[in-house]
């Protein structure tokens, strides 16, 4: 009983200490000079223009991955064919290699000194230290969290049921749709729950391809830390409060659709 | 739809699964396939239903050559070990599915669909579980619902694996009992798979027997089991005593309590057990020290008064031996 309440304590120690009191101190930094402040930091032109591209980089990316990840889920839990384990590993690929490592890939592909880099500069397209680089880089990051996710259910889920629809003469493309996919669903948002999160709070990996240029190539975790190196504090905690508001919002989530997983 | 299996093999790796089998099927029988676990007996119904390729051999439907029907068109209504149900879709829904999906020209219009699906439920004893989602439903239940989803494409053969392998012994026996009635009535080609001999004996217009990717023999259920053509199906199907190279059913096992002049062998009684239709006796053969499993009527049995440790004589009515 009493090791029981201590381990109860300890636990609920560490959760205070290392979550609760750094988001208390993330909304209590950026409140410090009133509301009026705190509202004053999203009007800034560069703020606002950080929360476009990081709504714009994760409105291409979550689609694009739901796609990817539901296709690579599907042909590997469902069909036999050579090279399966490799897809397989390569799905982790952006999972098991640093975010900073996953940035310097497309530095050394589309950069400057790249090979692609004279093509690229003399057909006037703007990778690395632009728009499409920081989207690559969010993609490239993202990519294993739809998979990750449909993966194991869609393999405990096994054949039999698309193959009872290919026998009532559903084409492939109906087993998909009536089948296969109302069977994960609820799978599938969860995946893409964490995957958007991700996609939103991505640091390294756009870090390295972004260059950094204010209103232009600075998503809202670059926009932070922009901020902070110049002790602008309650701008910087104010813009990081949303960030904490988007992890609330996607924790929320998330326990629900775990719920309405397991009834 | 008569379906003709004509030397087809199909092998499984190094496994050889299906080696040369030929088979007729007449329109409207009911035939089982019968055999242990490997035999191939769930592999030839997939063949037939299209679900995996033959190495050689061909298989026709109605004198065609069914590698040219593609699944989708067989119209082989398939009903899965485990059933296979739609797990998100209502009981209705799983029904109408087969109807649902056709394509744009010959699909029938959605209060017609319904109204079919509704008319299958009833056919198989299942109104009032339309809203139902399958794991809402008892195993025989749901056996069922396979049943009418597979009917509802209206099938030109239907293939059941081991359809009643997952539900309990009172419950199947009901279930094989209302299959064959609904058989009589549908008289739609009907091929299952099952390693219950009795199941197949009880049911079936033919049984195949199946060992080892082959067919043993394939006959009515009494000629299967009156004249098996080979050790195999004697020993698989019903129980048998080997005396030596004889095979001797336990009902043709004849036991005295007197030596009564006819040529007869020594035994001791080791066993009886009078719980059931018949009596049941254990005897021990003096010299060879085989022992012997015997039926006989009860009456036959109160008659003898046989114990344990009791000497008899025993005579066999019917034996068979095999060339090996």
């Amino acid at each position: 009983m009493i090791r029981r309440l201590f381990l109860i304590g300890a636990a609920l120690a560490f959760l205070v200490l290392f979550l609760f009191v750094p988001l208390a101190a993330i909304f209590a930094e950026a409140f410090r000079r009133g509301a009026g402040a705190y509202f004053a930091s999203f009007r800034d032109p560069d703020a606002l223009s950080a929360i476009r591209l990081t709504l714009l980089a994760a409105a291409i990316a979550v689609p694009l991955n739901l796609v990817f990840g539901v296709a690579a889920a599907w042909a590997i839990a469902k069909f036999d064919f050579a090279g399966k384990s490799l897809l397989t590993s390569l799905i982790d690929l952006p999972f098991a290699v640093s975010p900073v490592v996953s940035g310097l890939i497309y530095v050394l592909l589309f950069g400057a000194q790249s090979w692609l880099g004279p093509w690229l500069s003399a057909h006037h397209i703007k990778i690395i230290f632009a728009v499409p680089g920081i989207v690559l880089a969010t993609l490239f990051v993202t990519f294993p969290f739809v998979a990750r996710e449909l993966i194991p259910l869609m393999q405990s889920q096994g054949r039999d049921e698309e193959i009872a629809a290919v026998s009532l003469g559903a084409s492939g493309w109906q087993t998909f749709l009536r089948v296969t996919l109302p069977n994960v669903k609820w799978g599938l948002l969860y995946g893409v729950i964490l995957c958007n999160a991700r996609a939103m709070g991505e640091f390294g990996a756009v870090s390295v391809v972004s260059g950094h240029i204010r209103g232009e190539t600075t998503t809202l975790p670059l926009h932070v830390e922009i901020l902070y190196n110049e002790y602008n504090f309650v701008a910087a905690f104010a813009v990081a409060s949303l960030l904490a508001l988007l992890a609330l919002v996607t924790l929320g989530l998330k326990s629900f659709v775990e719920w309405r997983m397991n009834p | 739809m008569s379906i003709e299996v004509a030397r087809v093999s199909k092998k499984f790796g190094a496994f050889p699964a299906l080696d040369d089998v030929s088979l007729k099927l007449e329109t409207g029988e009911l035939v089982a396939l019968l055999g242990p676990s490997g035999s191939g007996k769930t592999t030839l119904l997939r063949l037939i239903g299209g679900l995996e390729q033959q190495e050689s051999g061909r298989i026709f439907f109605d004198g065609a050559d069914a590698a040219n029907i593609s699944i989708r068109e067989r119209q082989a209504g398939f009903v899965f070990q485990h059933y296979a149900l739609f797990r998100h879709m209502s009981v209705l829904k799983n029904v109408a599915f087969g109807l649902s999906v056709r394509p744009r020209a010959k699909r029938p219009p959605k209060a017609e669909i319904e109204r079919r699906a509704r008319e299958l439920l009833k056919l198989v004893q299942l109104e009032g579980v339309e809203r139902r989602l399958p794991a809402q439903l008892s195993g025989g239940q749901r056996q069922r619902v396979a049943l009418a989803r597979a009917l509802a494409i209206e099938p030109r053969v239907l293939l059941l694996d081991e359809p009643f392998g997952a539900l309990d012994a009172k419950v199947r026996k009901e279930l094989r009992r209302w299959l064959r009635k609904l058989h009589d009535t549908l008289r739609i080609t009907t091929v299952f798979v099952t390693h219950d001999q009795e199941e197949a004996l009880e049911i079936a217009d033919r049984v195949v027997v199946m060992n080892q990717g082959r067919i043993e023999q394939i006959g009515a259920p009494r000629e299967v089991y009156d004249h098996p053509a080979s050790a195999f199906v004697c020993r698989f199907i019903g129980n048998v005593n080997e005396v030596g190279a004889a095979f001797i059913r336990p009902h043709d096992v004849e036991i005295t309590s007197r030596r009564n002049g006819a040529p007869s062998l020594d035994a001791v009684v080791e066993f009886v057990n009078t719980a059931g239709a018949v009596a049941k006796m254990d005897l021990r053969l003096e010299g060879s020290g085989e022992l012997l499993e015997a039926e006989l009527p009860r009456s036959r049995e109160a008659e003898l008064a046989l114990k344990p440790g009791d000497r008899a004589f025993v005579k066999f009515r019917d034996v068979r031996t095999f060339p090996s």
